[in-house]
């Protein structure tokens, strides 16, 4: 295979774009009876999806990437069953065009369906449903999993279910998934029934939450990153049933982004002022406390990919997430003193994200979502400044004993590592000795 | 519904344009060489809405099996054959070429013989229905003969003059022949290429067939950029064209 050159080493980024990050290789994986030799020479390897994970567990710099994007097939849907077998760079939003006209939606999607299914397996990925559904890997039923000794593996809850274990949330280290076996869940139409309530504290957001995860099984809420009191908007829904105004399509082409940002932005376009005025206009934007809606399920799921390259927005530095979880006893003193921490910092966030995750476990022992309370944050990356506030924020989560999710994360210190994911030395006995990628080098180092 | 023949049906932009098809409930007869393969694209076709699938193993420079594809698609397709796409090639190493009469040879008659060959069986069977849509993807290499690959620049351009005659011979018949010119797309022939911003994606380019399929079109530069950039370069004037490295 070829030198890649700057161009395309220019495509094999993360989301977040940073950390920036050079392959040495890149392989393009596409037939799946006919795999490249994983890991010849010296250099490692690392399955390269859709580049949507932010940080850099997506990354191995200086090595091999093996891009999965051309392993897109179908091998079987059943239409009456809903299990779905798919190769591992099939991308969710190219499964929802298939399946959605047949009655079926993903058990569990993120908030962007540009992502593969292998890399929903590797970042074990969680949605707005997690109280009532757990994780992907709870619905994967089997993969293959090909190591670099050559050996290809099935393995599910009952064979190879050590690996099983391990490969989900496993960060692509445990070796090539090339093909997924799915549960989709049955649907009767395409559009989601939408209640949005307004709360103007934590401890509103809370008692609401609590109550509306007893009712539906989508839930979840914005909150203004900028005011330390946590006001926001809390969005319940559910699949609305079949109806004179609501019916399954007969086709749906691969919806295209209708928005795209061509440039970088400049990097003072989101300002304090400028998030300000967002999120205070976003909170007002209801003049009630209660609203009903009914909406196509791409607004209501996957607001942004209406935006293609939206990360651009954040201009050439790109941007930093910050995703973590903390245990429900003391989480509304935690959640409230991460929120004065971003507030006092006066680095704005204006797509901040909570939510209440369930108690349903995942098989991955490398799994983030956990019982709590999760917050998610967008910053425009300032370099040290950023950095820095990340670093006393993980200081607030390890007191709390919670965690840091790895798909978003570029900045968390190996000992911050080791106290939120305390089963990685067990995990480490698993990871095919031909893998690594940029975020464990940096985990582990 | 269509009937379709795709001949080097696991190509990256066949296989897109057959998505396409199969999204449509298209009854599709997929040839080619590697029978597993073959089968893996037939899989997908079939969860992506294909009302049928019927596979053919062949390898296109096997001329005397040609005519028993021509007895399958017939019984495949009794009703008629609405789409032909031939869609194989190769993109032979242009040093080995340069140097090797047999190995020039062989790229000549995988790239242009056999798919003349074919093309010619293919439009007897045209004539006969009086409908239907051929296609045939020949390459921007085919418009003008270049150092760095001109076996496969002389092998596309007897595909571009050969679906030239043909179209106007099967207009007569109500049947439409598309020459298709792609520039550079990431496919696995272009693996050892290095990328640059130009290469197209397949998916893009097996829409972009598809739709001239449907239409009928004539000649079809993919991107449509290529159209351009490829008049630019046929009109160089061959003294200084002969000095340039391109």
């Amino acid at each position: 295979m070829g030198k890649p050159t700057a161009a395309s080493q220019r495509a094999f980024q993360s989301w977040g774009r940073y950390p920036k990050s050079t392959p040495e290789r890149i392989i393009a994986v596409r037939d799946r009876m006919n795999l490249p030799k994983l890991g010849k020479d010296d250099s490692t390897v690392l399955a390269y999806g859709q580049g949507r994970s932010y940080g850099d567990v997506c990354l191995n710099n200086g090595a091999t990437l093996l891009g999965t994007s051309a392993l897109d097939r179908f091998i079987d849907f059943n239409k009456d069953t809903g299990l779905l077998r798919a190769e591992a760079g099939t991308t969710l939003s190219d499964v929802l065009s298939q399946t959605i006209p047949q009655g079926w939606f993903l058990p569990v999607s993120p908030g962007t369906k540009f992502v593969s299914l292998g890399g929903a397996i590797a970042n074990d990925i969680h949605g707005k449903n997690h109280h009532v559904a757990g994780t992907f890997g709870r619905h994967v039923s089997r993969f293959e999993l090909v190591r670099s000794s050559g050996e290809k593996l099935v393995c599910s809850p009952k064979e190879n279910s050590e690996l099983f274990n391990a490969t989900i949330a496993g960060l692509g280290l445990t070796g090539l998934i090339t093909w997924i076996e799915l549960q989709m869940k049955p649907i009767e139409s395409d559009q989601i029934d939408v209640i949005t309530t307004r709360f103007r504290s934590l401890d509103e957001f809370l008692a609401l939450s609590a109550e509306a995860n007893k009712e539906s099984p989508y839930v979840v809420a914005w909150i203004d990153g900028l005011r330390s009191e946590g006001r926001g908007l809390l969005m319940q829904g559910d699949h609305a049933p079949a109806g004179p105004d609501a019916s399954l399509p007969s086709f749906e082409a691969d919806q295209k982004a209708r928005i795209s940002t061509p440039f970088d932005a400049p990097g003072w376009l989101l300002n304090p002022v400028s998030i300000r005025a967002f999120n205070a206009a976003y909170f007002r934007k209801q003049t009630t406390n209660i609203k009903r809606d009914r909406v196509h399920y791409n607004p209501y799921f996957y607001p942004l990919d209406a935006i293609r390259d939206w990360n651009r927005g954040y201009g050439k530095r790109g941007l930093l997430q910050y995703q973590c979880v903390v245990p429900f006893d003391d989480s509304n003193v935690t959640v409230q003193e991460l929120l004065s921490r971003i507030a006092e910092s006066g680095a704005g966030s204006f797509l901040a994200v909570i939510k209440m995750f369930g108690d349903i476990p995942s098989p991955g022992m490398m799994s983030f979502p956990r019982p709590g309370i999760t917050l998610a944050l967008d910053f425009a990356n300032k370099g040290e400044k950023t950095i820095q506030l990340f670093h006393s924020l993980d200081a607030i989560v390890r007191q709390a004993g919670g965690a840091v999710y790895p798909a978003k994360d570029a900045c968390m210190s190996a000992e911050s590592f080791r106290a939120y994911f305390p089963r990685w030395e067990e995990f480490s006995i698993y990871i095919d000795p031909a893998f690594s990628s940029s975020f464990w080098r940096r985990v582990t180092s | 519904m269509s009937t379709v023949l795709i001949i080097g049906a696991t190509s990256a932009i066949a296989h897109e344009t057959s998505r396409k098809f199969a999204s449509e409930g298209a009854d599709l007869l997929l040839v080619a060489r590697n029978g597993a393969k073959l089968q893996a694209n037939a899989d997908d076709l079939t969860a992506r809405g294909a009302y049928g699938i019927r596979t053919f193993i062949l390898d296109a420079n096997d001329f005397a099996r040609h005519s028993e594809l021509l007895d399958a698609v017939r019984s495949a397709f009794p009703d008629g054959l609405n789409y032909a796409l031939v869609a194989y090639g190769t993109l032979p190493d242009q040093a080995e070429v340069a140097a090797d009469a047999a190995a020039a040879a062989d790229a000549f008659t995988t790239n242009a013989t056999s798919v003349i060959a074919l093309l010619t069986h293919l439009a007897g069977l045209f004539e006969e229905q009086k409908h239907g849509a051929i296609a045939v993807i020949s390459s921007v290499a085919g418009d003008r003969g270049r150092p760095s690959n001109y076996v496969y620049g002389a092998a596309k351009g007897a595909v571009s003059l050969f679906t030239q005659g043909l179209r106007a011979r099967m207009a007569k018949h109500n049947v439409s022949v598309t020459t298709i010119k792609p520039g550079f797309v990431d496919t696995p022939m272009t693996a050892e290429v290095p990328k640059n911003p130009l290469f197209a994606d397949p998916s893009d380019v097996g829409v972009r067939i598809h739709k001239a399929m449907k239409k009928g079109q004539d000649i079809v530069y993919v991107p449509a950029f290529w159209r351009g950039v490829m008049g630019v370069i046929r009109a160089i004037p061959e003294r200084i064209f002969k000095r340039l490295d391109l």
